[in-house]
């Protein structure tokens, strides 16, 4: 880091401030795991505030029910304060540095990355082409979309991999167990957070009214992003392992997993986006709302545009929805340690060290 | 809004927190066209319920978050301890004897449990914890009374109720800044205490009270309670009593609720502005006695208090909303808090050499004691020594006021000694019939819960 650059943490402040009178009251405990983990200590560092904002799924359950929101001269607004801290958070972590706020905050820095990526394809089946390959290959050889994507799926990785090392430290994390790995794999599985403790989900399209349906489409878009994934990942194994070329019949692994992945990847992000559009943006981080639509937009659009290209068999547009497709996946990697899609991995960490935590205690 | 006032509404309610909804609720359940008028604006609706945290409930085993059994004799010996027997033996068994059904029907209404909160396992026996609070058990009632057509309206200040005969005819509102008359067949009150009203505090107290704080709502300015009185309405009360709680002094005026609590008394040397120790700071267990220190620092001048402990209490008791004031010296800390050094220095040191060995207890009753000290502190007593010091202000902080309408067990209301034909109360507007003294905690919840659900199904008996 530059010595010209101050790290200001008003936001990790401000969520200092209403963390500690949350503490003196305890009303919200049963809502999520951010208030019992907040309830065991009795002052917070910047990691204690870090941790417990990267637990904040903002369900919005603690704001309804608080009696000291806005204007209540305490002014509590818990799920913007602890979703500031994570926006900050996140720039503080992202390798390399900088671009976390690019992405985060602008809707606008996405869509031109889409474009890009979108160009960068159609110039690379003009230039590179086929090289005798059949299917999709007859557009972009083999060879040239592995060497386009690899190094674009792995350098993303290696990035996430570096924010969520200094996530750990910040946070004070101890080496990870596999009973820490597996409870957070399975909270995150079940988005337990998003039921909103014994009630009915989060308050969120429908302001102090419960309602699962952010649950379900979180679900949708988790769920249909991971088929997707394990889609491209059958694919891979069978060229590789069977020297199985796409395309791959209907009855096969990748159109298997791919086909449904892509139906929940997309209806869930419109989902998604309808549902932000409905609620509240002061209850969440008002800096980053344009950047988090714009993320989900694109994740809805890999889904959309792989199904479409699918559903396009055969037909004279194949090459430009194919280069519309690797554009959109193109784009989508190689901002995800920058755009929201990086929450999953702090997420991920957050539950993780929560689960530490509580082991630690007994 | 318009329309309000062209429409002879089957009931109308005075008031925005549990109780009213309640009867807001089981009214409209019958098909009654329900108005409801709460003074406060949105923002701020419920009334006191918003401050709450849970609801003391009888049952004869394991029921929702509520564990083991609570029994109607039990229920009622801890309400006799704590009014010490001012209390109407019938209407408190019946509030205690209805809570068991409610606790299915608030549920049913949309209200969400947790089980007790972190450092309040003694009540998880008792009392029944609202997941997020009162007011989100407040916003669900308000949706479920949506959702049944109650026509709700905020910023509506009831002026004057018209009773001709013994009969309710209308009231006179102010509504949105407009003076608006209502027309109902049948009206509930329960709009509350008048703890808002410094004024009249003042008159039933003396100047004193303008300096207390009220945790709860400041819209409980009991302008209805005193328009029935006015009109010969029976009351129910001391009307120069309120319940008051030693709180955080440096609080809000208004609203401050349950972050402003303290619970470092019994582990510390309280003194007044002047520095001097004045009443056993452990008496009992906290829980036990954060009433009667209300009224305690009341009667100190300026009405202000000062508790004080040192390093090795700090993690004794529930984080305050404030920090304390902290300083290494006990003269520093004096000046900290605006206290006479050399008095409090005096009065720790003989307090320090009043102590005695012994084994420390911060859970129980351990009998530390002084010894030749004036006033002795009986339990937990602990020399001041460990620096740093810290000190935190109390003052007294008013919750509710005593003096209310009396009612039946139908929740009627009389006036003159006859009943009224057409009027009912429940909440704190008429909880004097049965608290008369002191305080169970989630009581006051119970009774608006049990005697909003009466007065509503009697309303809306009366207009079917």
């Amino acid at each position: 880091m530059s010595l010209d650059i101050t790290p200001t943490f008003t936001a990790t402040e401000e969520a200092r401030r209403q963390v500690e009178i949350c503490n003196a009251c305890r009303y919200c405990e049963g809502y999520c795991a951010v208030f019992p983990a907040a309830f065991a200590e009795r002052s917070f560092s910047d990691g204690d505030i870090t941790q417990l904002a990267s637990l904040c799924h903002n369900c919005r359950g603690c704001y309804y029910a608080c009696q000291y929101t806005d204007p209540h001269e305490f002014a509590l607004n818990l799920p913007a304060a602890l979703a500031e801290v994570r926006v900050e958070s996140w720039d503080r972590f992202s390798w390399p540095g900088g671009l976390s706020h690019t992405f985060q905050t602008r809707g606008v820095a996405l869509a031109g990355a889409l474009v890009v990526g979108i160009a960068l394809m159609f110039l690379a089946i003009r230039a590179i082409g086929a090289a005798g390959g059949e299917g999709f290959y007859a557009y972009l050889s083999h060879t040239a979309m592995v060497a386009i994507f690899a190094p674009a799926f792995l350098f993303p990785l290696a990035a996430l991999a570096v924010g969520v090392r200094r996530y750990w430290a910040e946070v004070g994390g101890a080496p990870l167990k596999l009973s820490d790995l597996t409870a957070a794999l399975v909270d995150a599985g079940r988005m337990k957070n998003l039921s909103g403790g014994a009630a009915e989900g989060c308050n969120y399209e429908k302001g102090d009214r419960y309602s699962m349906a952010r649950k379900h489409a979180h679900h949708a878009v988790m769920w249909g992003f991971l088929l997707c994934f394990a889609s491209t990942s059958s694919g891979t194994v069978l060229h590789y392992v069977f020297d199985m070329q796409a395309p791959y019949g209907l009855f096969s692994l990748p159109k298997l997993l791919g086909i449904p992945g892509g139906i929940l990847l997309s209806l869930g992000a419109v989902g998604l986006i309808l549902l932000k559009l409905r609620a509240d943006p002061a209850l969440g981080a008002q800096s980053a709302w344009g950047g988090e639509i714009a993320f989900v937009g694109l994740l809805g659009l890999t889904g959309l545009t792989g199904l479409t290209l699918y559903a396009a068999t055969g037909t004279g547009i194949v090459g430009p929805l194919l280069a519309l497709h690797l554009g959109t996946v193109l784009a989508f990697f190689l901002t995800l340690p920058y755009s929201k899609m990086a929450h999953a991995a702090y997420r991920l960490a957050a539950l993780a060290r929560d689960a530490q935590i509580k082991a630690a205690r007994g | 809004m318009t329309d309000i006032d062209l429409v002879t509404w089957d009931l109308v309610v005075v008031g925005g927190g549990n109780a009213a909804l309640c009867a807001a609720i089981e009214a409209a359940e019958t098909g009654a066209k329900v108005l409801m008028l709460e003074a406060a604006p949105k923002t701020y609706r419920g009334g006191n319920s918003r401050h709450t945290r849970n609801f003391r409930c009888m049952h004869a085993g394991p029921l929702s978050v509520l564990t083991g059994t609570y029994e109607e004799d039990e229920y009622f010996d801890d309400l006799i301890r704590v009014t010490k027997g001012k209390t109407d033996e019938g209407l408190a068994r019946m509030a205690i004897r209805d809570s068991e059904a409610c606790l299915p029907w608030m549920e049913r209404h949309g209200v969400a449990f947790q089980p007790s909160l972190s450092g309040t396992l003694s009540l998880s026996r008792t009392n029944a914890f609202f997941l997020g609070g009162g007011k989100a058990l407040v916003n669900a009632y308000y949706n479920t009374a949506e959702d049944l057509g109650v026509r709700v309206l905020y910023d509506a200040e009831v002026r004057h109720v018209t009773v001709t005969e013994g009969r309710f005819e209308g009231l006179d509102a102010r509504i949105g800044g407009k003076d608006v008359r209502i027309e109902g067949r049948t009206l509930v009150l329960a709009s509350g205490g008048f703890q808002a009203d410094l004024d009249w505090l003042a008159d039933a107290w003396g100047p004193a009270a303008r300096n207390f704080l009220i945790r709860g709502t400041p819209y409980n300015r009991g302008v209805v309670l005193r328009d029935m009185l006015d009109q010969g309405a029976d009351s129910v009360g001391d009307p120069t009593q309120c319940h008051a709680v030693a709180i955080d002094g440096r609080s809000p005026k208004f609203d401050g609720g349950i972050v402003t609590r303290l619970d470092c008394v019994p582990f510390s040397v309280v003194v007044n502005r002047d520095g001097q120790r004045f009443y056993d700071e452990g008496e009992d267990v906290w829980p036990k006695r954060y009433a009667i220190w209300g009224r305690l620092v009341a009667a100190q001048p300026d009405q202000v208090a000062y508790s004080i402990i040192d390093a090795k209490s700090r993690t004794l008791f529930m984080p305050s909303v404030f920090p304390p004031e902290q300083a290494d010296t006990i003269e520093g800390l004096a000046q900290r808090l605006g206290l006479p050094g050399r008095a409090l220095r005096e009065t720790i040191d003989a307090f320090n050499a009043a102590c005695r060995e012994g084994t420390f207890h911060p859970t129980e009753l351990d009998g530390l004691s002084t010894h030749g000290l004036t006033p002795p502190k009986t339990n937990w007593a602990r020399p001041i020594l460990e620096p740093p010091f810290f000190g935190y202000s109390l003052r007294p902080g008013v919750t509710f006021t005593y003096l209310g309408l009396k009612v039946d067990r139908t929740a009627r209301v009389s006036a003159h000694g006859a009943r009224l034909h057409n009027i009912w109360a429940a909440g704190e507007i008429m909880a004097g019939s049965i608290l008369g003294e002191g305080y169970l905690a989630g009581f006051g919840m119970t009774i608006g819960t049990v005697f909003g659900r009466i007065a509503g199904q009697e309303a809306a008996a009366h207009v079917a």
